[in-house]
């Protein structure tokens, strides 16, 4: 017998959108699975994983907090994958953003007043672009799989981070641990609330707005649609496909650029050897649950971010370990691809035994 | 068995029962019947979308009916898969070939035949087939450096190799000199003599009148007619594939030839692909009012002359290509247009227009920077002017006859026709001064090909330059003022239209004015 995969004459529109909420139901159903599997109670597992932590302020000012870089990133790589563009290394532009960044404080230690804090989201921005530029640069000019440069870059980045905090720019007076200076002043994001709340969460919503709008109404949004789906089409209009590789990896290194600023600016308040749970790959994530929309990048990342904290609460209530939130965000991405390649292709079994004779036709 | 009631009449060699293929809700074949015979060239005719490729792909078991009944010399059979019909004796030439470019004739056909077929001696049996058969093919040539109808023949020897009993023929002419047609036709009426069947699909109805035996008509899926084509005349035929006589071209004669607005002046682009065409010393130029048409077997530099015209391609230092008296080589697509030039692809779906946009998003797509509509279609910041879209999307679909299901339809939607139709209407909407336009109405049924012709026609006489560029040589002779012929990469001289015959047009398509023939083995 042989399975085939076979091209659908029309995709549903309403199973495209139901396709990120079935995703999700799977992979709660699995989920449950699996707790009952390793012996623990699976409701109350998924009771604390998805809906404890909507349950008290401090744990959804947590979430928001968890949303933002996700949200930042997220729709920097949903436009680049709209576009046919694989930027896989949002995690290293995202810590190359926050070495740019910490210049300001570790470098320009007394410069304070707001412009040092603009010049230092500035420069988280430029730094994730700069470094998102390599793989750009190396598919315009030599044709290189930008999917295996941008991610071994991200190893080079973290290494780099891990080294400066170690090295160059250690606290002198830190009792030797591998972190930076402590930022003070306006060097870190104005907080609010009794948590940890701060300026990029709002940041992180502007840009959405702003690039849901240009993707709808804008022409460099048709651009992007068109060369990213029918790259010929697109030479037709007039676009560039080598400067929409350009294009995007500006855009999307810049944005994880400045969301690695906003964490060691924000959060962390230091430059130290992790400053990302993996938002950097998370984000590919939210990106696809988000259906590569702006707005659907920022209801997929809250949900992303409500993993992490439900994973952190699993660990502490249940004993179970936290890569169980790695588990999740894998199923999740697994269940949105396989809804996704259902609503486009039907699957067939072909009997590969051909009947011939006459026996059977009286 | 079924057929016991009706033995006076010989068993045919195939026979199809109420065969219906489904896809989705729709039909493509809707209950046809159909019996081949031996030693006959049975025609299949129809126009394109009628379902004469879907019935063929389930008798050669590229495709699975959704019911009815295939009868393999009177035995009942479900062909499973393509190599199941060459184990029954079918044999398929496509209408696209599948050769590899890099390997040599033998080579190639050697990748195809079953294992025990595959012997050393498998090259004096081609080279002996071929010579018997009127193919000539040599063996070990690279099939890169083979013209189109010499490829032709590769696939044709190696159906015959396996000896088959019914040889099934897509559109073979399509890609044929004239002359080319002429010599492929003796090797048929050979194979028939010899107790081979043919079916022979095509919509050339002087060609099916001249070597078929029986017809058998689709149109819309359904069949309509089974005729004998030596007693029908091509306007009978015609007549019964389109299902409603077909609209004469009103052609008026050009008398107001002005200036040059379109010129190429030693235009020399090497290939950009391995196995793609080289462009050598291309001289032409379209003046106001004139019609220029080149001719020319597919795949022989027609792309890529489009191409460096339109600007998505060729050297943007050379000087060699003039534009409304400015020389253009260094322009993109989109200054080019605001110079007046429009150009139609030969692609309409994934090149000329975008298969799940809307029609006002492909209005979009070519016309976002002609700035010659009323305001700018693009106002930057202010977003798109969705408003004035919709109004250019009316206009193109009333004056152009574009029937789609809603007014602003995805791309995808629309019949090949009035895609067509929508696509030449967006360009011809903007009044160009100069249209450059590649193969107006390829695989386009006779009404829509009769509208975009007679548009093109009007807008020459209103005083615009048209290059046409076409392989339908009917379609060439019916718009043509000056006809020119493409062949390997080269361009023959321009001719008054009304001094060619298609005689002097095959030897021009064959090669005769090229000014060497080394060029192939590069």
């Amino acid at each position: 017998m042989q399975i085939v995969l076979e091209k659908r004459s029309q995709a549903s529109s309403w199973m495209n959108v139901m396709s990120p909420v079935l995703a999700v139901s799977l992979t709660v159903i699995m989920g449950g699975l699996i707790f009952a599997a390793i012996g623990k109670p699976p409701l109350t597992a998924l009771y604390l994983y998805f809906i404890d932590p909507l349950t008290s302020w401090w744990s959804i000012e947590e979430v928001l907090v968890k949303a933002g870089p996700l949200v930042l990133i997220g729709v920097g790589l949903a436009v680049c994958f709209k576009a046919n563009v694989w930027n896989i290394g949002a995690e290293g532009q995202l810590t190359v953003g926050a070495l740019m960044g910490a210049m300001v404080p570790i470098l320009f230690g007394d410069w304070q007043g707001p412009w040092a804090l603009v010049a230092m989201l500035l420069l988280g921005a430029v730094g994730g672009a700069m470094f998102a530029f390599i793989p750009a640069w190396l598919k315009t000019r030599f044709g290189v799989n930008e999917i295996l440069t941008s991610l071994m870059l991200v190893y080079i980045a973290q290494l780099l981070l891990d080294w400066m905090v170690r090295g160059p720019w250690k606290d002198p007076h830190g009792f030797n641990f591998p972190k930076s200076v402590a930022f003070e002043g306006w060097h870190l994001l104005p907080m609010w609330g009794d948590g940890r709340m701060h300026l990029g969460l709002v940041i992180a919503l502007v840009i959405a707005l702003v690039l849901y709008w240009v993707m709808r109404n804008n022409l460099k949004g048709f651009e992007i649609r068109v060369v990213g789906s029918a790259p010929r089409a697109g030479a037709f209009a007039g676009f560039s496909q080598t400067k929409m590789v350009w294009f995007c990896f500006a855009l999307s290194g810049a944005l994880a650029g400045l969301a690695g600023l906003i964490e060691v600016a924000g959060p962390i308040g230091q430059l130290q050897p992790h400053i990302s749970p993996n938002y950097g790959f998370t984000a590919i994530i939210v990106a696809f649950l988000g259906r590569l929309n702006p707005l659907g990048v920022v209801f997929a990342g809250l949900l992303l971010a409500v993993s992490y904290i439900g994973g952190e609460g699993v660990q502490i209530e249940l004993g179970i370990s936290d890569k169980t939130t790695q588990v999740f965000q894998g199923m999740l991405l697994f269940f949105i691809l396989m809804c996704d390649t259902l609503i486009l292709y039907r699957i067939r079994y072909l009997s590969a035994k051909p009947v011939t004779g006459s026996g059977d036709a009286s | 068995m079924q057929n016991n009631s009706n033995n006076r009449l010989p068993t045919p060699l195939l026979r199809v029962t109420k065969l219906t293929k489904k896809f989705g809700d729709f039909v493509a074949n809707d209950s046809l019947d159909l019996s081949i015979e031996a030693g006959k060239v049975h025609a299949l005719l129809g126009e394109n979308g009628a379902g004469k490729s879907t019935l063929v792909k389930m008798m050669y078991g590229a495709l699975q009916p959704t019911s009815g009944v295939i009868e393999w010399q009177g035995q009942r059979v479900t062909v499973a898969n393509p190599a199941h019909a060459r184990d029954l004796g079918i044999g398929m030439v496509f209408q696209h070939f599948s050769l590899f470019e890099a390997l040599t004739v033998v080579e190639n056909i050697s990748l195809a035949l079953p294992p025990q077929l595959r012997q050393a001696d498998l090259s004096q049996r081609i080279a002996s087939l071929s010579n018997d058969y009127g193919l000539p093919l040599n063996p070990e040539a690279l099939v890169a450096d083979l013209s189109v109808g010499e490829r032709q023949r590769i696939e044709i020897v190696r159906c015959l190799l396996q000896q088959p009993k019914l040889l099934i023929m897509d559109e073979p002419t399509a890609v044929l000199t004239p002359q080319e047609a002429q010599a492929l036709f003796s090797t048929l009426r050979r194979l028939v003599a010899e107790g081979c069947a043919v079916l022979y699909i095509s919509h050339r109805l002087e060609e099916v009148r001249q070597i078929c035996h029986d017809a058998t008509i689709l149109r819309h899926g359904q069949l309509v007619a089974e005729v004998d084509p030596q007693v029908e005349t091509a306007a009978t035929l015609a007549q019964l594939m389109v299902g409603s006589s077909v609209h004469q071209v009103n052609r008026p004669a050009n008398n107001a030839v002005g200036p040059v607005l379109l010129q190429l002046k030693h235009l020399n682009q090497p290939s950009n692909t391995p196995f793609g065409v080289a462009l050598v010393d291309i001289n032409l130029s379209v003046k106001t009012g004139e019609i220029l048409a080149i001719a020319g077997v597919a795949g022989n530099g027609q792309g890529e002359l489009f191409g460096v015209i339109s600007g998505e391609e060729g050297d943007r230092s050379s000087r060699s290509m003039v534009l409304m008296n400015q020389v253009c080589n260094q322009l993109t697509i989109n200054q080019r247009r605001q110079l007046g030039a429009a150009f139609v692809p030969e692609e309409r779906m994934g090149h000329g227009a975008v298969e799940h946009l809307s029609l006002t998003d492909n209005i979009l797509l070519s016309r976002h920077a002609c700035n010659d509509t009323p305001n700018p279609l693009n106002r930057g910041l202010m977003g798109i002017d969705r408003a004035q879209l919709a109004t250019l999307n009316a206009t193109i679909g009333r004056d152009y006859d574009v029937r789609k299901g809603r007014e602003d339809a995805q791309a995808g939607s629309l019949s090949g026709g009035n895609l067509q139709k929508f696509v030449v209407g967006r360009e011809l909407n903007r009044k160009p001064k100069v249209l450059v336009i590649n193969q107006p109405t390829w695989g386009v049924d006779a009404g829509a090909a009769a509208l975009i012709r007679q548009a093109v026609i009007d807008l020459s006489r209103q005083g615009s330059a048209i290059l046409v560029i076409s392989q339908d040589l009917d379609e060439i002779f019916e718009l043509a003022d000056t006809i020119a012929v493409i062949s390997r990469g080269q361009l023959s001289a321009g001719y008054a239209a009304a001094q060619l015959s298609r005689e002097d047009i095959g030897l021009m398509m064959a090669g005769s004015h090229e000014q060497n023939n080394a060029g192939s083995g590069t």
